[in-house]
């Protein structure tokens, strides 16, 4: 085993026709951990999960459990259990019924089902649902069903196929915060896969970021929002932008100069030592560029670049700008840090600083286009109309 | 806007149409003449007519019996069909598929002549086994529409989560897919009823001697009997049974969709 891990899938791959749905995927899934594969749909991340369930079975590569090789399991003998993106509740059966299926089949002792249900249906807040159907309730607490129903098996590891993303924003947000107190009582091992990755930072111990069927980066929330090592990671987990240019020469403390057409001199941090004149692609988010009327004092490795504003949306906790340098639209995310109304404030057509540190920015292959279909664009034209900061 | 008159009138009109017959029949069924074309006030004398007929009982007895037959076979056969329709998609299944659903096009009379040929090549002696055997040709391809459509509203991923949650393939099978399907079947099984204990024309091809079903009997009386109003006291019957397992089986349908 080359990776290692309580949940392992070791070089899986598995084709659909032609198309590889998942392609050579190594991962080790650590025990307790909340693990979230997370990518665009068609990324190969719910097959992935099933494969795990035994509903799938690879083409190529291993799945090994707690150091057992369950690859030829059958889904019953697996001691995993799922969560379906709809539910897959039975109709005909009443809530508590659905969640003594597993028991039953089983074979448990009737005193120790029922006091199991019991015990469930307090965990998930359903006891007074317990007699109803599932088409008697609503969204999320079908969702509570189907979790409870899987829990009680004390499942090794509980796969959770897009479980939020048939329910409303509100709702959303209270049963992830739900699903992590479970998580916290159960301790039970979670795969989480998920397109949003809001939901993904808000409860991963670990994110996978898959696209077209591989893992492009493993590591935590923050690793991988503050760090992407590709350009797809950079553009899918939040929002970046992007300036082609090629490395220049290197500045020493592993930092180096870029060049971007219609910019000043760029620097930014080099680590993985990419030789002068690499083509790459610059990352910088956001939120981490300023944007000022005066020009901002010269510090150390802080670019500094002379913009003009096109676009600029007043958002209560921060004001989201688009400037002009040269032909290229930079997004500045700017929070409200200070008493705004004593300010003039910044707003269309004014002559700015935008300015970021070279730590900030990352340099990255060069973007697919193919690629950049999968991930939301950025709105061009929002705010153009109305062109200035609401007062 | 004013409303035009046509569409109610239209509708009443077909209506009409549609139930005149019926309700002279009904009407008739009642009267104490013996032509329809007097009324000589109400009475339950052919009610009674038909129910002292020993050769109607036994037609009746033998439309039962190929009835129950029928059904039950052709449930077995058309779940099946339906189940590898719902479950397998390839070329071959485009084809098994329209074999299976062409019988319910194919003319009465060529499906009846056709049977009668295969009997009496096969040297097979006429009778109730060759029309229970009929009967459930077309009966398993209206179960097997019924079924698949009832296959084809649930969402497939209960049967993974059946499995997923601990229930070997038997177990998915009893505790899961039977209860679901189960309204489905119930219905299946009245339509494959009601059509084989309706059926005329096949039969009449099908059955020898001996082997008289209910509507064949009523052909031969409208031929032959004295007592020529029974008939329609026999129609209303069957009409009355007709419709209580149709709507049974509606009733079945609608019932304990999510």
């Amino acid at each position: 085993m080359a990776t290692d891990g309580f949940l392992i899938f070791e070089n899986v791959t598995k084709r659909f026709g032609a198309h590889a749905a998942v392609d050579g995927v190594s991962v080790g899934v650590q025990k307790g951990e909340v693990f979230s594969l997370l990518g665009p749909s068609g990324c190969g991340k719910t097959t992935l999960l099933r494969i795990a369930a035994g509903l799938e079975t690879p083409d190529e590569g291993r799945v090994w459990l707690d150091g057992e090789d369950i690859t030829d399991l059958p889904p019953e003998r697996r001691r995993v259990n799922t969560v379906f993106q709809n539910y897959a509740l039975f109709p005909h059966l009443t809530v508590a019924e659905n969640i003594a299926f597993g028991p039953r089949a089983a074979g448990w002792p009737r005193a120790r089902i029922r006091e199991e249900v019991d015990r469930m249906l307090a965990l998930v807040q359903l006891t007074d649902q317990a007699g109803k159907k599932p088409r008697m309730l609503s969204g999320g607490q079908k969702q509570r069903v189907a979790i409870a129903r899987a829990l009680i098996n004390q499942p090794r590891v509980l796969l959770l196929d897009e479980p939020l993303a048939a329910l409303d924003l509100k709702l959303r947000q209270r049963m992830l915060v739900e699903l992590d107190l479970i998580h916290d009582e159960v301790g039970i091992t979670f795969v989480y896969v998920t397109h949003d990755q809001g939901e993904a930072m808000g409860l991963s111990d670990r994110i996978a970021v898959m696209n077209r069927g591989r893992i492009e980066q493993i590591g935590r929330p923050a690793e991988i929002y503050e760090a992407p090592r590709t350009g797809f990671v950079a553009a899918f987990i939040g929002d970046t932008n992007f300036l082609e240019g090629r490395v220049e020469e290197h500045l020493g403390d592993n930092y180096c100069r870029l060049g971007v057409e219609g910019f000043p001199d760029i620097e930014c941090f080099n680590d993985t030592g990419r030789p002068p004149g690499e083509p790459v692609c610059l990352s910088v988010r956001p939120e981490k560029i300023r944007i000022s009327r005066e020009r901002p004092e010269p510090a150390p490795h802080v670019n500094v670049v002379p913009a003009r504003v096109a676009d600029a949306i007043y958002l209560g906790t921060h004001t989201r700008f688009w400037v002009r340098v040269g032909r290229h639209r930079v997004a500045v995310w700017q929070p409200h840090a200070r008493f705004l109304l004593d300010e003039r404030p910044i707003r269309w057509g004014d002559e700015v600083w935008i300015s970021w540190h070279g730590d900030d920015g990352f340099m990255l292959e060069r973007f697919s286009g193919a690629d950049a279909a999968l991930v939301a664009t950025p709105p061009e034209r929002i705010g153009a109309a109305n062109g200035g900061v609401a007062p | 806007m004013r409303r035009s008159r046509w569409p109610p009138v239209v509708t009443a009109a077909v209506l009409v149409f549609l139930w005149l017959p019926i309700a002279v029949l009904a009407a008739n069924s009642f009267n104490r003449s013996r032509f329809g074309s007097s009324w000589e006030g109400l009475s339950l004398r052919w009610y009674r007519a038909l129910l002292a007929d020993a050769d109607t009982w036994r037609a009746l007895r033998n439309s039962l019996v190929v009835g129950v037959g029928a059904t039950l076979t052709s449930l077995a056969l058309g779940t099946s069909a339906a189940v590898a329709l719902h479950r397998h998609r390839s070329r071959l299944q485009r084809l098994h598929y329209a074999l299976v659903y062409s019988p319910l096009v194919v003319p009465d009379l060529l499906m009846g002549m056709s049977l009668l040929v295969l009997f009496v090549a096969l040297g097979a002696d006429l009778g109730l086994g060759t029309v229970y055997l009929a009967h459930t040709t077309f009966c398993v391809s209206y179960v097997a529409m019924v079924v698949l459509a009832r296959l084809q509203d649930f969402d497939p991923s209960i049967l993974e989560a059946a499995r997923d949650l601990g229930a070997g393939r038997w177990t998915v099978v009893r505790r899961v897919l039977l209860p679901l399907l189960a309204p489905g079947l119930a219905a299946a099984g009245l339509l494959a009823f009601t059509l084989s204990i309706d059926d005329f024309v096949i039969t009449f091809f099908v059955a020898g001697p001996g082997a008289t079903t209910l509507p064949v009997r009523v052909y031969s009386m409208i031929k032959h009997s004295r007592n020529l109003p029974a008939i329609n006291a026999l129609s209303v019957l069957m009409l009355a049974a007709t419709f209580t397992a149709v709507r049974a089986s509606r009733r079945l349908l609608q019932e304990d969709r999510p």
